[in-house]
């Protein structure tokens, strides 16, 4: 055991891989020498040589298309998008192509790639750097979207997405990377994806967040305890596409009433598909409508108003209070 | 048996030595003294406006940032060569370019700050605010190019990228449209030998960055990037070309970034040596341009001892006038998505200006 950052625990992930499978190959634009602008690949080329961990040129098109090739050849590519802005560059890859694999070769061949991207905000970058895309993944078939909030879990589903056997999208919440430490076991583990965690037991009020906002959550319910003596159940996704309906079904049946809170503007998106799930599966157990709390639906604002933009403990205890008065 | 069909030669262009002598006379531009003392100037000012920005963003009074020393004569050399009614279409590190062209001072630090109105570039100013996503301004930048051509207008759009950027697909896109479409444009690659910290060798097997105009079928020009004089020059001729109608050029200067990548935490003794910074500083520009124009009696101590003081000032003005701007709201942002609001926005305004937040 040793107290890890997520950045650590990633790197640590990707580290027993390597030696695990010599099929793994992690590449992307600086993670080779430098070791990756946050450092989540640091001494990995060193340790196993710049034909497994390597620099590409500057294209998130070829980065992901060579991923794509590689794995259709029977690797197991771990590929880095320097910041999630830039994914753009790369849609069709991703979306078009990888996620299509499997389906448009009935099966011959599979696409067995996992894409590492830094994302979110509040930490004044500047622009394309910090946006929540996520969204645009949650409504593309064919690709598992995984958001960890602690390093516990950035190793284990990491792992566990390496391994499987069709695209994961790995999106790590930067403002995470360095701010908490947790103990994390030095051997290997898997945290199955698609499955959610209950982080907070509650009955009053079911609360569901990914990434950062989990940590929001948990801070507004633990204020909303001993402030007003309600009790929130909160619970972390941990994986977006697809989403672990029953727990959060399972949770409504004891609390009657929900709230998403999303660090992405508001129109569709996660919350849209949590709150439409919800819909299809626990209408009768609650008790008033299901909320979002997010952003406006503006582009991701330049850092000098990103702080007031993102929701916050206050944002989200006003949620809170309204959905139960509703 | 085989014959070639196609031979492109790539020329380098270089009119001083790293010592200031004139190498190439025939290349020497054609400008007055005191165009050749204000290219000095320029240089000197950006120089020391980089020194001031890597202090200011430390103290936390700039934001995002990314240092320009060692690129002055590919950056001040190639704005020198445009008009006015040119369009430049500048990256992340092209600040001084944009500056020059009319960008004002307080909209670059509010810009590095985060703050909206720092990309609010000025009515009659031909620049868009520095691009993040590399590659996207060659793209746009034929474009603005093509608008050119089809309303008959004699301007140019000028852009840029580094070594780096030409590995990008819209790079490719972006000369090879120009090309075909045969319009006003010059695409400037500062190939300051990395980017981030991946070296140019593993960025391409080509042996330069310019050859890359080849298969766009556009002219290709190299130059020495610590050389003023080379880099205007070769701009110069690629401008006038363009705008007589005779296509666009891919030119790509020789450079070195002294500094880190940017101020966000870049370190470079992770990828390069102390050798080789010394070896690029040996071809600093501002020496070389220095040693030239002293030669000539037409830059002395007194000159750049005012050239130093005078971006104190025209600093610390623009960094007051970027303080007391008015701050960013969330309601004002909503405002700015749409001309028209549509109503659920409307109904967000309301909702983000009523309470606390
Ligand atoms: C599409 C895209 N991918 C990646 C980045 C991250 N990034 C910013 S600068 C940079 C290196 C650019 O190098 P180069 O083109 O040589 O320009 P330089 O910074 O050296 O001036 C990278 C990878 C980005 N801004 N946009
Ligand atoms: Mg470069």
């Amino acid at each position: 055991m040793a107290e890890l950052t997520m950045i650590k625990a990633v790197t640590n992930a990707l580290d027993l891989e390597l030696g695990r499978d010599e099929k793994v190959l992690v590449f992307g634009e600086d993670v080779g020498r430098n070791g990756g602008v946050f450092l989540a690949t640091e001494g990995l080329q060193e340790k196993y040589g710049n034909q497994r961990v390597f620099d590409t040129p500057l294209a998130e098109s070829g980065i992901i298309g060579l991923a794509n090739g590689l794995a259709m050849q029977g690797f197991r590519p771990v590929a880095e998008i320097q910041f999630f802005g830039f994914v753009f560059e790369a849609m069709d890859q991703i979306v078009g192509q990888a996620a299509r694999t499997r389906y448009r070769t009935g099966g011959r061949f599979s696409c067995p790639i996992v894409i590492r991207s830094p994302f979110g905000g509040g930490v004044k970058t500047p622009e394309l750097h910090a946006d929540s895309l996520e969204g645009l993944f949650v409504q593309s078939p064919g690709i598992k979207v995984v958001v960890p909030s602690t390093p516990y879990d950035a190793k284990g589903l990491l792992i566990s997405a390496i391994r499987d056997n069709d695209p994961v999208l790995f999106l790590e919440h930067m403002r995470l990377y360095r701010s908490l430490r947790q103990e994390v076991p030095d051997e290997s583990y898997t945290i199955p994806l698609g499955q959610a965690n209950v982080v907070r037991q509650g009955k009053d009020v079911t609360v569901i967040a990914y990434g950062y906002m989990v940590h929001v959550a948990q801070r507004a319910a633990e204020q909303w305890s001993k402030e007003k003596g309600v009790e929130a159940e909160v619970i972390d996704l941990r994986t977006i596409n697809p989403i672990d309906i029953e727990t959060i079904v399972e949770s409504i049946k004891k609390t009657h009433r929900a709230v998403v809170v999303q660090e992405a503007q508001r129109s569709s998106g996660a919350a849209a598909e949590i709150i439409a799930q919800i819909n299809e599966h626990a209408i009768y157990h609650l008790e008033g409508p299901v909320l979002r709390i997010t952003p406006p639906d503006t582009v991701y604002p330049f850092g000098l108003i990103e702080d007031e933009w993102l929701p916050d403990e206050q944002q989200v205890l006003r949620g809170l209070e309204k959905v139960m008065s509703l | 048996m085989s014959t070639t069909i196609a031979a492109d030669q790539i020329p380098h262009l270089q009119v001083l030595d790293e010592n200031g002598k004139v190498v190439n006379s025939d290349l020497v531009p054609n400008l007055p003294d005191d165009q050749l003392r204000e290219l000095m100037r320029r240089m000197v000012f950006t120089r020391i406006v980089d020194q001031r920005a890597i202090r200011l963003t430390r103290q936390g009074r700039l934001g995002f940032y990314a240092p320009v020393a060692g690129q002055e004569a590919s950056m001040i050399g190639s704005e020198f060569a445009t008009n006015k009614e040119d369009f430049i279409l500048p990256g992340y590190r092209d600040v001084p370019q944009a500056h020059f062209h009319g960008w004002p001072l307080y909209q670059w630090i509010l810009y590095s700050r985060g703050h909206q109105h720092g990309g609010e570039v000025p009515q009659d100013v031909n620049v868009l605010p520095p691009q993040i996503i590399i590659g996207a301004q060659y793209v746009q930048c034929t474009g603005m190019a093509l608008a050119f051509k089809l309303r008959g207008e004699k301007r140019v759009a000028i852009t840029y990228t580094g070594d780096g950027g030409t590995s990008q697909g819209d790079f490719y896109e972006g000369i090879n449209f120009a090309g075909a479409l045969h319009v006003p444009a010059v695409f400037i690659v500062q190939n300051n030998q990395f980017a981030i910290s991946t070296p140019v060798r593993l960025q391409s097997a080509a042996e330069t960055l310019a050859q890359k105009a080849v298969a766009a079928g556009i002219p290709g020009v190299q130059v020495d990037g610590m050389d003023v004089l080379a880099v205007y020059a070769a701009v110069k001729q690629a401008v006038d070309r363009a705008r007589e109608g005779d296509g666009p050029t891919l030119i790509e200067t020789q450079t070195f970034r002294y500094g880190p990548h940017t101020m966000s935490g870049d370190n470079p003794t992770r990828y390069r040596t102390k050798e080789l910074e010394s070896e690029w500083e040996r071809k600093d520009p501002l020496i070389r341009f220095r040693n030239y124009l002293e030669g000539k009696g037409l830059w002395s101590e007194e000159d750049e001892n005012r050239a130093i003081e005078e971006v104190k000032d025209t600093l610390n003005d623009a960094l007051k006038q970027a303080d007391s701007y008015p701050k960013m709201t969330i309601p004002g942002l909503i405002e700015s998505m749409f001309e028209n609001l549509p109503e659920s926005l409307v109904r967000q305004k309301a909702e983000f200006s009523g309470e606390a937040k």
